[in-house]
């Protein structure tokens, strides 16, 4: 693990028309590793991921203020492209959604769209990620079958897969567990700390137990303010606001 | 009073029944009726020979064509217009003044009677752009015609696709164009279809707008700027003028034949389609 910031996220300010989601908010991720970004329901979680990758874009109504550094660049720059900037920083939805084809065309979709068309490179580049995202010895006979047919935890499994073959720098998970049963959710996170050895995870996690298990450094927010920041060990064993105790320890949330 | 639920299910499902079996009679009597009086009255002679004596022999062969190459012209016109305003619509724009005016015109549009489409391509392409009485004129006027059902329906079509199914896409570094390419399109290619085949039935039913504008030539059309008369047209005309009831009928068995044959094959193609990309 090195020192270098990932991502800095400086003075963020984020409102849905008139409500105010995040409030002046600053963080920095630290490459190869994994973060949690945990809090109640409305905390602004969802959204300061998606500040990440600009996917709040399409959202009427959405306006932010502050910036977004990757690797000291700011993404929000006039001349920064959204497309390379979603190769470079995948995301995975609370939802497995396969998109309408076969598993194979799901996890060739993102390098297809990148000019890829050689099909033995397209075959490797899907089995490899399917490997990482430890889905291949369940799926590697029916690669051609539609992939909504996959149970819950292996779509979610098939869509980190899909974000895996972009080769991205940063993957962020948006409660990727939340409908998922024990067995699936202990696979999703086996398969994010061997991830950790070359990307940079931030993931907002559906329980604290959660945090607890799979994150190197936790972040709690609080209706959209940051109310602590540090080691996952030391916040939970420790905790310096009387807040994330109580929301650790079950008082609310 | 409350009645019992067992009886007002009962009375419901009488009175449902009912409904649906009134329309089922009503609409094979009225097809069956067509297609007796006018089968024995189509011959290999009727196919392939063009009117002659006004109609009153020979065949409909130059009709059959005029019907055809009128409602292709009005389809590669409408299709692509109807289809990129939905797109325009349901994806480069939020909801503003501007779908707002297109929407309300299109639902205007779709009310109005086709005579005045007829009357409006008469003046307007006939006379103004000097296209005279040919295919050219009268697909125009039906393209206009018909574009409101299939802008209607391709966007209610693309409202259907999973709203996920964009955000994915977009995650995964698609542009629009490539997520409407590869994953709108395909998905709603069914409701698609669906507006595209009812705008090539009124196409092909159409009478007043048609006999405006592509005129009632019973000559075989060598071009898309030769007059045509259309089936419908010639149908209209043979009855109305008296000119022989039993071509009227073969003509109007044949229509409900053509109609049948442009369903069917629409919908073997859209399934062929959705099979092959689930």
């Amino acid at each position: 693990m090195t020192d270098q910031s990932k991502i800095s996220v400086k003075n963020l300010n984020f409102y849905y028309s008139k409500h105010q989601v995040i409030k002046n908010l600053s963080l920095e991720v630290k490459a190869n590793e994994i973060l949690s970004v945990f809090g109640p329901a409305n905390s602004g979680t969802t959204t300061l991921l998606r500040t990440m990758n600009r996917m709040w874009d399409i959202i009427p109504g959405a306006r932010m203020e502050g910036e977004v550094l990757l690797d000291g660049n700011n993404i929000y720059a006039s001349n920064a492209s959204t497309i390379e900037l979603r190769r470079k920083v995948g995301i995975v939805f609370e939802i497995p959604t396969p998109l309408p084809m076969s598993i194979f065309d799901n996890v060739a979709y993102g390098p297809r769209l990148s000019g890829i068309k050689n099909k033995v490179a397209l075959e490797e580049i899907v089995e490899k990620s399917l490997r990482m995202a430890v889905i291949w010895d369940e799926v590697k006979d029916r690669l051609h079958s539609i992939g909504s047919r996959l149970s819950g935890g292996q779509q979610q499994r098939l869509c980190i897969a899909r974000v895996l073959a972009l080769e991205p720098e940063v993957i962020l998970l948006d409660r990727p567990c939340s409908g998922l049963d024990p067995v699936s959710t202990a696979k999703i996170e086996e398969s994010l700390r061997q991830l950790k050895e070359q990307f940079t995870i931030i993931i907002v996690p559906h329980n604290v137990q959660q945090a607890g298990r799979v994150a190197d450094r936790a972040v709690f927010l609080l209706m959209g303010d940051l109310i602590e920041e540090g080691p996952t060990a030391v916040m939970f064993a420790n905790p310096k606001d009387k807040r994330t105790s109580d929301y650790i320890t079950g008082r609310f949330g | 009073m409350r009645l019992n639920p067992r009886i007002s299910q009962k009375i419901a499902k009488t009175v449902i029944w009912f409904a649906a079996i009134v329309v089922l009679v009503l609409l094979f009597s009225i097809i069956i009726y067509i297609l007796s009086k006018g089968i024995p009255n189509i011959t290999w002679q009727f196919l392939t020979e063009i009117p002659s004596d006004m109609g009153r022999s020979g065949g409909i062969l130059s009709c059959i064509v005029g019907t055809l190459s009128v409602t292709l012209v009005a389809t590669v016109v409408a299709t692509p217009l109807g289809v990129g305003t939905a797109f325009y619509l349901t994806e480069y724009t939020h909801e503003s003044i501007v779908t707002k005016i297109i929407r309300f015109s299109a639902e205007s549009l779709a009310g109005i009677p086709s005579i005045v489409y007829g009357l409006f391509g008469f003046i307007f392409f006939v006379i103004y752009l000097k296209l005279g009485w040919s295919i050219l004129s009268g697909g125009l006027t039906l393209a206009m015609m018909i574009l409101p059902t299939i802008i209607r329906t391709s966007e209610e079509a693309i409202h259907t696709v999973h709203p996920m199914y964009r955000e994915v896409s977009f995650s995964l570094g698609g542009t629009k164009w490539q997520t409407m390419i590869k994953i709108l399109i395909p998905s709603a290619l069914p409701g698609i279809a669906t507006g595209i085949i009812l705008g090539i039935g009124r196409c092909v039913a159409e009478t007043a707008a048609v006999i405006l504008t592509a005129g009632s030539a019973l000559q075989m059309p060598v071009s898309i700027f030769s007059p045509a008369r259309t089936m419908a047209v010639h149908f209209y005309i043979l009855a109305r003028e008296s000119i022989s009831l039993e071509k009227a009928f073969a003509t109007a068995a044949l229509l409900i034949i053509l109609i049948l044959i442009i369903n069917i094959g629409a919908n073997i193609l859209v399934n062929r389609f959705v099979a092959k990309s689930h």
